[in-house]
């Protein structure tokens, strides 16, 4: 059923049902997001796609459009919050885009680009997490992880649907873990897959780095707001 | 008598030198030291990372050299993953190649900036002149189209740095097995025959030719105190290749003595067995010797004099002429004079500029097999890399374990393999200026400056430009209580 509803004033037709985040892309109108993989259940857990629907804050990959909905996404307040947001990730983890072989393919680092953030406002915590080099096609970055569960959902065993990707602890000592096991029986292709998809540098394939030159990286031709808004979710 | 002084430590190199000096109840020079603050935690920190991280993080020691620790870091990786020279299987020509342009580049824009911000200051307007005119804005005002031309070289090198690394400072080409882009041909045209932003490279070797000749012109005027200033002999250091000749990417390590005979010749791979380092307790800075010759005959000095001093030719015409020329004025011996340093900077810059021209119309740099990918079954798990940067050689050693974390570091650069060369300087330099002196004046704080200036051991590349290089000149008594301090 087609319903109406209006994102930052502009009136728009829209599926009942569909995600918020996809019904604004399609739109023209760019959310960032980390965590949100289009066609994909959604995750809901970097909440930096926060929005307000009817003036209350809502992660926009969460919420089904239904009739009458008034959405504000450019909202000072709002837009404010979901730079903090990315500050925080920045400020939890340790990133150092400069070393980092993820810089240029990142999602956080682009998003961190797209809300215009210099530095974070938050003290940084450099928590220090220890790497897991125990699979043998996988390094496990963890002080790269922001938890947004992508890998934990979204990568399994071929053959038995097992998760391969698991968080362990709880608040500030949370970590991502990998069963080495499972992970050595991932062919290269799944290995490929589960890298791209993960949007920090936690999970990166052994013996590769840095194969992509400066220039040449996919958030360096093309910005993350560029690729959302043209349907282009590798 | 000494007195300890220590200083806490600030960065690698860069920023801070400190000089001791101690006089005999006659004002004579006892000791004279020089203390650079050095401390090496990357060796360390990259201790747990994944090996293939190594060449981009530890180019960040440095923000003058870093192709060169890029590149040294590569080359380790190469034999770490089975595809360096410690094994039969070489990176593809293009690879080097690539890495050779970036390398020449660099060298031509770390010693642009040395040589005419750093070390022209003082050959144009004096080393008594004024600290606020004896600098680069000194130089503006003394000559702008010379510093027109100064700039534009060292952004000819910075354009063409990022045009193979990707960025002008800390990019990335060099990765284990190869390099990660070529050089397009549109992209050579533009270094080749110049474009609205930057000359061609016939102009870089124009720009580089005047730079030569300010030196002759500084010696023609003052011959004697070029020609006795900071007398420091000493073992000279470099990679050559199969003729003996420098080769700033790859060789044996070659070290000669004063009359040029063959001290000693080795593979890099082996350094640990000829080489030691001994420590200071008012040093961070260790002193690196060849083991059988001990520390007083065995220190080396490394970078541009020890190079010239050491390669038989170049084989490019501009700088061999050049290159005879300083042999001849020299009698065939090597030179130990401080300020023939500046010389042999200019004649690398001048050599830098037409190896870069000579490699840009190399078909090579536009071919695609960029990468070796080497087998499981290749990996050595170690690796030694080595090349001229250019302050002199430098070596990178990494040991990783088979799941790929690396698990030890050494680091031995040009800085630290001078430093033995670098304190006789300054003591050379304090007798000469300061024997039978109580007071320190700014003329003689200037010189020893200009003794450390010539080594250019980053810590003069920082802050010399604006005439605030941050050294420190104690005068000690004969009981070692401080008489007189200068800062600056």
């Amino acid at each position: 059923m087609m319903i109406q509803l209006k994102i930052d004033g502009k009136n728009i037709n829209a599926r009942a049902g569909t995600p918020l985040m996809d019904v604004a892309l399609e739109n023209g109108v760019y959310i960032p997001a980390l965590c949100y993989v289009k066609g994909q259940p959604c995750l809901g857990t970097c909440r930096v796609c926060s929005v307000k629907v009817g003036g209350v804050v809502a992660a926009a990959c969460t919420v089904p459009v239904v009739h009458g909905m008034e959405v504000e996404v450019n909202e000072p307040e709002v837009t404010d919050m979901r730079k903090a947001l990315v500050e925080s990730l920045f400020a939890e983890g340790t990133h150092n885009c400069p070393s980092c072989e993820k810089s240029g393919r990142c999602d956080l680092q682009a998003v961190g680009y797209e809300v215009g953030m210099m530095v974070s406002r938050f003290e940084y915590r450099f928590t220090p997490r220890q790497r897991d080099y125990a699979s043998e096609k996988i390094l496990l970055e963890r002080d790269r992880c922001i938890f947004c569960q992508r890998c934990v959902d979204f990568v399994r065993d071929e053959e038995t649907g097992q998760k391969i990707f698991s968080i362990s602890g709880r608040g500030a000592n949370s970590r991502i873990e990998i069963n080495a096991e499972l992970a050595n029986k991932m062919t290269s292709e799944q290995v490929t897959r589960a890298v791209n998809l993960c949007p920090v540098g936690t999970i990166v394939e052994k013996g590769v780095g840095f194969n992509e030159p400066i220039g040449k990286r996919k958030f360096e031709i093309k910005s993350v707001r560029e690729r959302a808004l043209a349907g282009d979710h590798k | 008598m000494g007195r300890k002084l220590i200083i806490d430590p600030v960065t690698r190199i860069e920023g801070h030198g400190k000089v001791t000096i101690q006089l005999d109840d006659d004002n004579n020079v006892i000791d004279a030291k020089l203390l650079v603050v050095e401390f090496r935690g990357f060796e360390k920190f990259i201790q747990g990372h994944p090996y293939w991280e190594a060449p981009m993080l530890l180019q960040r020691i440095c923000g003058i050299c870093f192709v060169s620790h890029h590149l040294c870091g590569a080359k380790a990786l190469d034999d770490m993953v089975g595809v360096g020279y410690s094994t039969h299987n070489l990176i593809t020509p293009t690879a080097e190649k690539m890495r050779r342009l970036g390398h020449y580049a660099q060298q031509l824009q770390s010693h642009a900036t040395a040589y005419f911000y750093c070390i022209v200051p003082e050959m144009m307007l004096g080393m008594d002149a004024a600290p606020e005119k004896r600098n680069v804005l000194g130089l503006v005002a003394a000559d702008p189209e010379l510093i027109k031309r100064v700039v534009m070289l060292r952004k000819w090198g910075q354009e063409l740095i990022q045009a193979v690394l990707g960025k002008k400072m800390h990019g990335i080409s060099s990765i284990p097995g190869g390099v990660n882009n070529n050089l397009t041909a549109e992209v050579r045209d533009r270094f080749i025959k110049g474009d609205a932003t930057i000359p061609s490279i016939d102009q870089m070797l124009e720009y580089s030719m005047e730079g030569l000749q300010l030196f002759y012109d500084f010696h023609e005027k003052n011959r004697a105190m070029v020609d006795s200033f900071g007398d420091a002999p000493a073992l000279d250091m470099c990679l050559v290749d199969d003729n003996g000749d420098v080769d700033y990417y790859h060789g044996k390590m070659r070290i000669v003595d004063n009359d040029k005979k063959v001290v000693r010749e080795l593979d890099y791979h082996d350094y640990l067995d000829h080489f030691s380092e001994a420590t200071e307790e008012w040093s961070y800075m260790k002193f690196p010797f060849l083991k059988e010759l001990g520390r007083e005959k065995g220190s080396v000095r490394v970078g541009p004099l020890a190079r010239v001093n050491v390669t038989k030719s170049y084989s490019t015409p501009l700088a061999q002429a050049a290159l005879e020329k300083f042999h001849a004025y020299n009698k065939g011996k090597c030179s130990n004079k401080a300020l023939h340093t500046n010389w042999a900077r200019a004649i690398e810059i001048l050599h830098s500029a037409e190896l870069i021209k000579v490699l840009l119309r190399d078909p090579d740099l536009q071919k695609d097999q960029l990468l070796v990918t080497p087998t499981e079954a290749m990996w050595t798990g170690e690796g030694v890399g080595v090349v001229e940067a250019p302050r002199g050689t430098l070596l990178h050693h990494y040991r990783a374990n088979k799941e790929g974390n690396i698990t030890f570091a050494n680091l031995v650069v040009a800085t630290t393999q001078n430093n033995q060369v670098m304190n006789r300087t300054v003591r050379s330099v304090a007798e000469a200026y300061l024997g039978g002196q109580a007071e320190i004046t700014e003329g003689m704080m200037n010189a020893i400056e200009v003794g450390i200036r010539a080594f250019d051991p980053c810590l003069s590349c920082a802050t010399h430009a604006l005439g605030e290089m941050p050294l420190e000149v104690t005068l000690l008594d004969a009981k070692g209580n401080q008489i007189d301090e200068r800062r600056k």
